[in-house]
């Protein structure tokens, strides 16, 4: 081949990117174990993929159960109005796709037929925020935003494999609609090095602190935790608190952490717009608590195409990046 | 073979060869689908379609969508054989940085017309550009290279109606029915046949060919520049991994995987079908 003038860059690899770091400790497919598992002792719970089963860790189920599989094809719109159809005779739906598909193309789907209902179909979306280099059709970085404004829905993003094993019971438990930002493949292993079990609706605090608290979800609770680690080494003192539950949100572990003097730093694999930054200023400012919150976010832009950790690094996701915001703060 | 058909050969053969070299600069990827419409891609870039190589944005080109963004590979390697991008360029696909990404997308190649990645959407930008040209008097046509795939999703079929309705006979669809999609053999996804005849329930022409025979795909396309009545059709029965058997006999998968060492055998096994 002609030779590439230019030394090796990253690639894109979308289909591989993972955001685990080398050498962490990983569990494979955790939602579609999970949702095995329970399905063995429900028998009214299915699945439904459009053309991602195999993406969405959806196939560990179609194979464990797969007369209660079903694949609609690549009809997002189709799926989460099927999906509301089998809940309403009674079934438990667990539908899959990305994150971009069940919240911009399914969306009028998603509210009318399922949340305004208020049934329990639970929507199940990989590749929330920025976890794929493949450009915005893929980065679903405003999927929280677009979803907290529906009534009844119950949004969950889980920082790692323990997480999501502990979600899906409790999902399917709850009598609504539910959304879950799906991590997939080989998805790190964390929280069960803390005295943790997830609980629908509440907050956990990680790790105490006295200069610093992280108000954070998803996946940069995992950042979070490393920065927390790194920053100790400094003298500086990080409280964690996980607030895996964007909605209904844990208002009052929320007052209770920004009620100190300590620096608010929020952070979320989301558009600084309308995601876990916002809901928490809200909530200080309702409540008349005027402390200063600092966003970690995704920046209010589309983003570019790349390898992920290179995009990680260059919208302030990455380890570094949350040390190093921390430190101009306290500087 | 004519002068025609052998000329359009040559440029499915640099065709396949780009893709082959952008694949193996990234790894992996989407080589099946790109080796399989090659063919098609010489046939619209080097016999059918009216640009300007060194003015993607003449006003009086027609435009080829690609809906499709993760054909984009395919795209490029077309792209690179019609002089819109320089060949130079094709290493960087993939990589941090470069106008080729992995998805395809307007803002970033030039020559390429839509942005793709969330399926289903080429036909409908594609009838509101025939609109809008026809309304100019422009003639130039409007060329959308959809998967069977993307049969799947309504908005493709709210498309095919708004063609239809609006009488847009310079709107082309092209469908590469490579009868695969993510989660495996289209035949098992969700069924798509018979899609001719769907194409005509909802008042296309609709051609069907072997969509890796250059001189059936030629006839086609000349067949189908004459009818303006209603929009267009062309089902292309493609093969994934077309050109290199390595990749022919392999288990067909949406995302193919290659070992290291299998680039050169596939780039030597296109040489010997050229020869052949
Ligand atoms: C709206 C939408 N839904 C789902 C996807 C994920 N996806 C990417 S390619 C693909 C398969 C589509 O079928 P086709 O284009 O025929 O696949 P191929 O022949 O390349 O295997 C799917 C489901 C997408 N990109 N867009
Ligand atoms: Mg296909």
């Amino acid at each position: 081949m002609t030779t590439a003038a230019t030394p090796k860059k990253l690639t894109t690899s979308a289909m591989i990117a993972s955001f685990a770091d080398p050498g962490q400790r990983t569990s494979s497919a955790p939602f579609g174990h999970a949702l095995s598992r329970l399905a063995a002792e429900r028998p009214e719970i299915v699945g439904l993929s459009a053309d991602l089963a195999k993406y969405t860790d959806m196939h560990v189920f179609r194979e464990a159960h797969p007369d209660r599989f079903f694949q609609v094809g690549m009809a997002e719109q189709a799926m989460l109005a099927a999906a509301a159809g089998l809940a309403e005779v009674g079934m438990t739906p667990f539908a899959s796709t990305y994150s971009v598909f069940a919240t911009r193309r399914a969306y009028d789907f998603l509210c009318l037929d399922i949340a305004e209902p208020g049934l329990n179909v639970n929507i199940v979306g990989a590749l929330p925020g920025l976890t794929t280099g493949y450009g915005p059709s893929h980065q679903a970085t405003e999927d929280l935003a677009i979803l907290r404004g529906c009534p009844n829905l119950t949004i969950v993003d889980p920082c790692d494999a323990v997480d999501i094993e502990q979600a899906v019971p409790a999902l399917a438990d709850a009598p609504g609609p539910t959304y879950l930002r799906l991590l997939r493949g080989a998805v790190p292993a964390v929280l069960d090095e803390y005295d943790y079990r997830f609980e629908l609706g509440r907050a956990a605090e990680l790790r105490t602190g006295r200069d610093v608290v992280f108000i954070s979800t998803g996946l940069m609770t995992m950042r979070a935790l490393q920065a927390a680690e790194r920053l100790a080494a400094d003298h500086v003192d990080v409280a964690v608190l996980h607030v895996p539950t964007i909605k209904p949100l844990d208002r009052d572990a929320i007052l209770r952490a920004a009620g100190t003097d300590r620096l608010v730093v929020t952070l979320e694999n989301h558009t600084v717009i309308g995601g876990l930054g916002e809901s928490v200023t809200a909530t200080l400012a309702y409540a008349g608590v005027g402390t200063r919150v600092v966003p970690i976010a995704l920046p209010d832009e589309f983003l570019v195409a790349g390898a992920l950790p290179t995009l990680h690094d260059r919208y302030g996701l990455s380890t570094d990046a949350i040390v190093a915001k921390v430190r101009t703060e306290l500087s | 073979m004519t002068e025609r058909i052998d000329r359009i050969r040559q440029a499915a053969h640099r065709i396949r060869h780009n893709a082959i070299d952008m694949a193996e600069a990234q790894g992996q990827g989407y080589i099946g689908q790109a080796l399989g419409v090659a063919d098609l891609l010489a046939v619209v870039y080097t016999d059918q379609l009216r640009y300007r190589p060194g003015d993607p944005d003449w006003p009086g080109r027609d435009r080829f969508l690609l809906s499709i963004g993760h054909y984009a590979i395919a795209l490029y390697a077309a792209l690179a054989e019609a002089g819109v991008i320089p060949a130079e360029e094709l290493p960087s696909y993939g990589s941090d940085g470069s106008r080729l990404p992995m998805s395809g997308m307007a803002s970033y190649t030039p020559g390429m017309e839509i942005s793709g990645g969330s399926l289903g959407h080429g036909l409908g930008v594609a009838a509101g550009m025939a609109l809008g040209l026809r309304h100019q008097g422009n003639s130039a046509r409007v060329v959308n290279l959809l998967s069977d795939g993307e049969l799947d999703e309504g908005s493709t079929w709210e498309a095919a109606m708004v063609c239809a309705h609006h009488g847009l006979g310079n709107v082309t669809a092209v469908v590469d029915v490579n009868a695969l999609q993510a989660d495996g053999p289209t035949a098992g996804v969700l069924r798509t046949e018979p899609i001719a005849d769907k194409w005509r329930a909802f008042g296309w022409h609709a051609l069907r060919v072997d969509g890796n025979d250059i001189p059936a795909l030629v006839d086609a396309f000349d067949e189908l520049h004459e009818h303006r009545d209603s929009p267009s059709v062309l089902v292309c029965d493609t093969r994934i991994g077309r050109g290199v058997p390595l990749l022919e006999t392999r288990e067909k998968a949406h995302f193919m995987r290659v070992d290291e060492h299998e680039w050169q055998i596939a780039r030597d096994q296109l040489e010997e079908g050229l020869s052949r």
